[in-house]
């Protein structure tokens, strides 16, 4: 009887790094084809200009120049699509190839394509556009107001929507009788996802079959392909192959139907070769999608206690130039609807309105409306503190929902899953040891010096999402996943899942899990993604869904394949299906180890279906698609210690510590490296990123500009977990991609503001928190 | 990404150098290429050709000469952050070159490319004003040596004539009783200096007084300047905590601080006098020490 | 007009006609082949194209090939021998220093200059000598401690 060792929930190496730290992945701008052109975009420099007139004479004139394409060329083509639309959404054109205006800096008028990179790079500066400067807005705040500059027809003063959630009435009574108010403006800044890869596209038609193949570092290769072919180009799904290989990191910012890839896709049918489009820097910041950037007023009431009575939000969410794909979602469906947070908040209400600015699009950015909405209630809660002169730890101790094991209904439409607030909270301020600090601070009051504690307990809408909930609120998309099992004769294998690896490590944990089902070893399991061409139709990974909804596909397929096993090993033991279990790697009879066959032995038999039963169909094959029933509910408690400079307004992180919850853990090296990196980003919004325009130029626009933390700004981060697990899918997993990104943000500003809390600071209303920040802060504090 | 097209020549001596520089049209200077190769690759400059200095005999190394160090132009920031002879003689070099941009930049990077091309925000030009650096062109009627006081002239100019090469930079040691400190507040993406202040003093071991002080301050304005202000405050006088503090006050006197998204022109003017002081305190400490 | 260019790459001797703008991370990707040096950034920032170039780091992204007539150049497919990978690549894998892989083939050969130049260092030290090596993945904890692991694994095997 063979038996494997169980592996899913162990910290197993992981099966993709040996290409990785050989140089050998394939990432897009790595694949070669021969006869392949380079392409170039000429791009507005003007954030708001009417295109006059676009010469391209003189460029085509440049030796090596195969093409040049303008918006008037591509004919027949429709906008890029918005795939959430909410009742009253101004929906405006978006062509890929703009042709009456430029509507942002980097709006793309022209493509130029060469045999060289170099001959498209120095063609395209030859390409002349004559513009029309148009006035421009690209503050969020102000896109509304009397006399702003009208960016589309639609949309006559800038509004893209307006929407809301809660009950209006059940808020204005609760503040009524509230004992204390706390009323802050909060702005949630503008960030740019920088994955350390650039977009990249290479984009071949084939005369002979008419087929087209897209190579693109897209996290999701089917909605890529159904947007751009049905919706965009009008070419046949099942003409286009996507391919999205290895691709180094997305952070959301490469789930979107890009101009790029769209253009180039429609371009290799024109000139009937490859062409190959990879992004510069420069580009990235110009052009990939932003996140963020929410201007809010928030109003939370409490009671004498310190229990919240109420919610009032008002947010103002930039949409940016256009629409992109998920855009509308972002600030209203994943934020407001996470505006309940770990606490009991009887009353909730939240307006929102997306405006249009003349700016890059902004669309979901890792946490995607869950970190603005954790932000919020993490500044607020410990606003009330102070207000309240209440220990920030006691008030939240005092507000969290009590543990629950099958749902609770939010006042903002979610039903969470599970949860245990106060146990990982508790087990943080253990792992802080709290009241030390407290003391360790004091002391260091006294010398002068300020250090200060932040917390942050977030919640988010995770294992997204169930198909019909997100319909009904204008998704224009099921969120479901697709996972097909394929066992070969030999007893192999392969797993060919919809969700998409960009640093998750799939490769790893899915064949953990299918080792485990199936007892057989990970080294005779393959996982495939990234192919629409080898794979069922996936929506791919963003939102922490590829535990939580791919891997329940996958469990789906692999339960279908036992359930088949055992019909074919009852043949083969003359026994009764239903007398059948599969352990150990073989099918016995139920308490009969030695009536067994093994899984191999059932494999080759479903291929050579000789001594097999009547009515059953060869094969051993499975395809899933599960739709889950819910969100899932990560939860967790991070803590930030730092030190402020008094001479320069220097943040110091002096310890970094979280308790995450997201629910059973497949493997635990590869989650804590997702808290990891999570951690890394929300620090990085609190202290050093900002996507900061002027007038409708982007002012840090490379990495000269634009801090992202760096190994010396971290420590090494503390971290533990608590296991609550989901009842909504059969693995118990929440989804752990975005839970630091979420808490840390909030953690670390929340830290400041305590260690400027000497000086009479209780908000701070926007980040990042440069030193010169700070020092400002410092300089004009009441004390 | 993608530079324009040029022609590169990579003479091997200084003298077919210059003769190139004096019989080409629109050319540049190579060093190590850290400051003109990322020009070139936004397009921010487009020169028609290139002179690589890269394969030019006798322009790297660091030598000892009569109480100075003689160091090549072409020499990289990591040898002179990693010389012995720099470590144990002007430490404060050596502190600076270790802090400029990253490790595989100072693989390259040279001493003499980053003080000709006197970017505003570079480290060295701090610790050369301060020290006093010489820095020995060559043309084609011969050599000339330009004090630091003079090399600095604006916004990414210094005195270096257009056909001239930068061969050699002259680093005086400082007399006995000596300490010097250069200390940054690194901009969080570029890493370049908001703020850098180098402080080098001498202190008589008789009387307590100062009797030498440099002070220079790069970072904040157009071009790094000598804080004249701070070192009248000093010179002469016996340095403590109160007279650091009081002379610091003016480092950013004749500073044309600029705004930007790090800081308004106060915050950064602040950080002058900060800087100034930490570094006035810690090279009073190596005097001392 | 193109320039003869040679240089050893990996211990191989290569040779080619390059345009003089032809960035070095370009020949090493485009007209060698080796595609494991990527190109992260515009600005010299990022560290994506990390090399050795006469057993210094550098970043490949900042020299032109016709300035490197007769250098020694390592990428990280050259860096394991005879199969067997370095400590640092193996430090990498064992303690989870990577996510996407994308920064990884530079902070590979960034650490291990680190490590060249100091056998033992501080966690102080190799975060600071990192500077030059962007990762958004990782939060560079793991990455810390797989340069750490390799220090250790590396000590007494001169």
């Amino acid at each position: 009887m063979a038996t494997v060792e169980r592996v899913l929930g162990k910290s197993i190496k992981r099966r993709e790094d040996p290409r990785f730290i050989t140089g050998r992945g394939t990432y897009v701008d790595d694949v070669k084809l021969p006869g392949t052109t380079f392409a170039v975009f000429v791009r507005s420099p003007h954030a708001h200009a009417r295109i006059k007139k676009i010469d391209t004479a003189a460029a085509l004139k440049h030796p090596g120049v195969v093409a040049i394409f303008t918006g008037k060329d591509m004919t027949g083509v429709n906008s890029l699509p918005c795939g959430w639309l909410l009742p009253g959404l101004k929906v405006p054109p978006h062509m890929p190839l703009a042709s009456d205006a430029a509507r942002c800096a980097g709006d793309p008028v022209a493509i130029v394509i060469a045999e060289t990179h170099d001959a498209a790079e120095d063609a395209a500066e030859k390409v002349k556009v004559t513009w029309e400067v148009l006035p421009a807005v690209s503050d969020t705040a102000k896109a509304t107001a009397k006399g702003a500059p009208q960016i589309h027809e639609v949309a006559p003063s800038n509004e893209a929507f307006t929407w809301q959630i809660g009950d209006a009435a059940a808020v204005d009574t609760a503040f009524r009788g509230a004992a204390r108010v706390v009323k802050k403006k909060i702005v949630n800044q503008r960030l740019v996802a920088n994955p350390m890869e650039p977009r990249a596209c290479l984009a071949s038609y084939d005369q002979a079959n008419g087929d087209l193949t897209l190579w693109v570092t897209s996290q999701n290769p089917h909605v890529h392909r159904l947007l751009m072919a049905a919706f965009v180009l009008g070419i046949p799904e099942h003409k286009v192959r996507v391919i999205a290989p290895d691709v180094g990191g997305g952070f959301g910012s490469k789930i979107f139907l890009y101009n790029e890839e769209t253009i180039c896709s429609w371009a290799t049918k024109q000139i009937k070769r490859p062409v190959r489009w990879t992004s510069t820097r420069r580009e990235a910041f110009l052009t990939d999608a932003h996140g963020r950037d929410h201007v809010t007023e928030a109003e939370m009431a409490f009671d004498a206690q310190g229990k919240i009575v109420g919610l009032r939000v008002k947010t103002i969410a930039a949409m940016g130039a256009y629409l992109s794909t998920f855009a509308p979602a972002v600030p209203t469906y994943l934020y407001a609807t996470l505006l309940n947070g770990v606490y009991t908040i009887p009353a909730i209400h939240a307006h929102v309105t997306g405006v249009f600015t003349n700016t890059t699009p902004v669309d979901a950015y890792r946490g995607a409306g869950r970190p603005e909405a954790a932000y919020l209630l993490e500044r607020m809660i410990e606003a009330g503190a102070a207000a309240l002169k209440l220990d920030v730890a006691d008030i939240r101790k005092k507000n969290f929902i009590p543990k629950f094991d099958n749902g609770f209904q939010t006042q903002v439409a979610l039903s969470y899953d599970s949860g245990d607030y106060g146990r990982a909270f508790d087990r943080l301020l253990e792992m802080v040891n709290y009241r030390k600090f407290r003391g360790e601070q004091e002391a260091a009051r006294k010398q002068g010096r300020l250090l200060g504690i932040g917390f942050s307990t977030y919640i988010e809408a995770c294992s997204i999402a169930p198909s019909k909930v997100v319909g009904s609120l204008g998704a224009q998309a099921g969120l479901y996943e697709s996972g097909k099992v394929r066992v070969h004769p030999t007893g192999g294998v392969t797993v060919y899942t919809g969700s998409h690896s960009h640093g998750q490590g799939h490769e790893t944990t899915f064949s953990q899990l299918v080792a485990d089902e199936l007892g057989v070893p990970m080294e005779s399991v393959e996982i495939v993604h990234g192919d629409t061409g080898a794979i069922p139709f996936g929506m791919g990974t963003y939102g922490s869904r590829s535990g939580a909804v791919g891997g329940t596909a996958i469990l789906m397929s692999l339960q279908k394949i036992k359930e088949k096993g055992k019909k074919i090993a009852a043949h083969l033991l003359e026994a009764s299906p239903s007398d059948i279990e599969y352990t150990g790697g073989q099918f016995q009879v139920k308490g009969f180890p030695g009536k067994a066959v093994p899984f191999g032995q059932v494999a080759l038999t479903a291929y050579v279906p000789h001594n097999y039963p009547e009515g059953l169909e060869p094969g051993l094959e499975e395809t899933s698609f599960y739709d889950p029933s819910n969100f899932c509910f990560p939860f967790g408690a991070h803590a930030c210690v730092v030190e402020v400079d008094r001479d320069t307004g220097q943040v110091k992180i002096v310890r970094y510590l979280a308790v995450d919850d997201v629910g059973n853990v497949m493997n635990p090296m590869i989650v804590d490296g997702m808290v990891h990196g999570g951690i890394a980003q929300g620090v990085g919004q609190a202290l050093c990123e900002g996507a900061v325009y002027d007038d409708g130029q982007l002012v840090t626009g490379s990495m000269m500009d634009y801090a992202m933390p760096k190994a010396d700004m971290l420590p090494m981060y503390e971290t533990d977990r608590t296991v609550t697990p989901t009842p909504v899918n059969p693995l118990g997993v929440k989804g752990a991609g975005e839970t630091g990104t979420i808490a840390a943000t909030p953690a670390v500003m929340n830290a400041v503001v305590d260690a400027l809390a000497p000086l009479g600071i209780d908000h701070i209303e926007t980040m990042p928190l440069t030193a010169g920040r700070v020092w400002t802060i410092m300089k004009s504090a009441k004390r | 990404m993608y530079p324009a097209a040029f022609e590169y020549h990579a003479p091997t001596s200084v003298k077919d150098a210059l003769k190139l520089l004096g019989k080409l049209k629109d050319s540049k200077l190579l060093a190590g290429g850290h400051s003109l190769i990322p020009m070139m690759k936004l397009r921010l400059a487009q020169p028609k050709h290139v002179i690589d200095l890269g394969k030019v005999k006798g322009l790297t190394g660091i030598k000892e000469d009569k109480g100075a160090f003689v160091v090549g132009a072409m020499t990289t920031h990591w040898d002179v952050e990693s010389s012995k002879a720099l470590k144990a003689k002007v430490p404060v070099v050596s502190e600076t070159a270790a802090v400029i941009g990253d490790p595989a930049v100072r693989n390259k990077g040279t001493i003499g490319g980053s003080l000709a091309h006197a970017d505003p925000a570079a480290d060295m030009p701090a610790t050369a004003i301060a020290l006093g650096f010489e820095f020995v062109c060559e043309g084609a009627k011969g050599k000339r040596t330009v004090k630091a006081d003079d090399w600095f002239k604006g916004l990414m100019e210094t005195a270096i004539k257009a056909n001239e090469v930068l061969t050699t930079i002259r680093i005086p040691m400082l007399p006995a009783g000596s300490g010097a400190c250069y200390m940054k507040f690194p901009h969080p993406a570029s890493r370049f200096a908001i703020v850098g202040v180098c402080a080098a003093v001498t202190i008589d071991k008789k009387t307590g007084n100062c009797t030498k002080v440099g002070v220079g301050v790069t970072g904040a304005g157009t071009k790094a300047v000598r804080a004249k202000g701070v070192e009248a405050a000093l010179l002469g006088k016996k340095l403590d905590a109160a007279t650091i503090e009081a002379a610091a006050q003016k480092a950013a006197d004749g500073v044309d601080v600029q705004a930007d998204l790090q800081g308004s022109v106060e915050y950064k003017a602040h950080l002058c006098r900060v800087f100034a002081r930490r570094a006035l305190e810690a090279a009073l400490k190596r005097a001392q020490g | 007009m193109k320039l003869p260019v040679k240089m050893t790459i990996n211990g191989q001797s290569v040779s080619h006609e390059v345009e003089p703008r032809l960035l070095l991370v370009h020949y090493i990707r485009e007209t060698v082949g080796l595609t494991g040096t990527h190109v992260g950034c515009d600005t010299s920032q990022c560290g994506a194209c990390t090399i050795l170039m006469d057993g210094k780091a550098v970043k490949a992204c900042t020299f032109f090939a016709v300035q490197c007539d007769g250098v020694k150049i390592t990428t990280i497919e050259g860096l394991a021998k005879n199969g067997e990978l370095h400590p640092i690549q193996q430090g990498f894998w064992e303690k989870h220093g990577l996510q996407c892989g994308f920064c990884t083939p530079g902070m590979i050969l960034a650490a291990h200059q680190i490590l060249e130049r100091y056998p033992k260092p501080t966690e102080d030290q190799i975060r600071h000598q990192l500077e030059g090596n962007l990762c958004r993945c990782t939060g560079y904890h793991n990455i810390v401690k797989a340069i750490q692991w390799a220090a250790e694994n590396m000590a007494g095997k001169k």
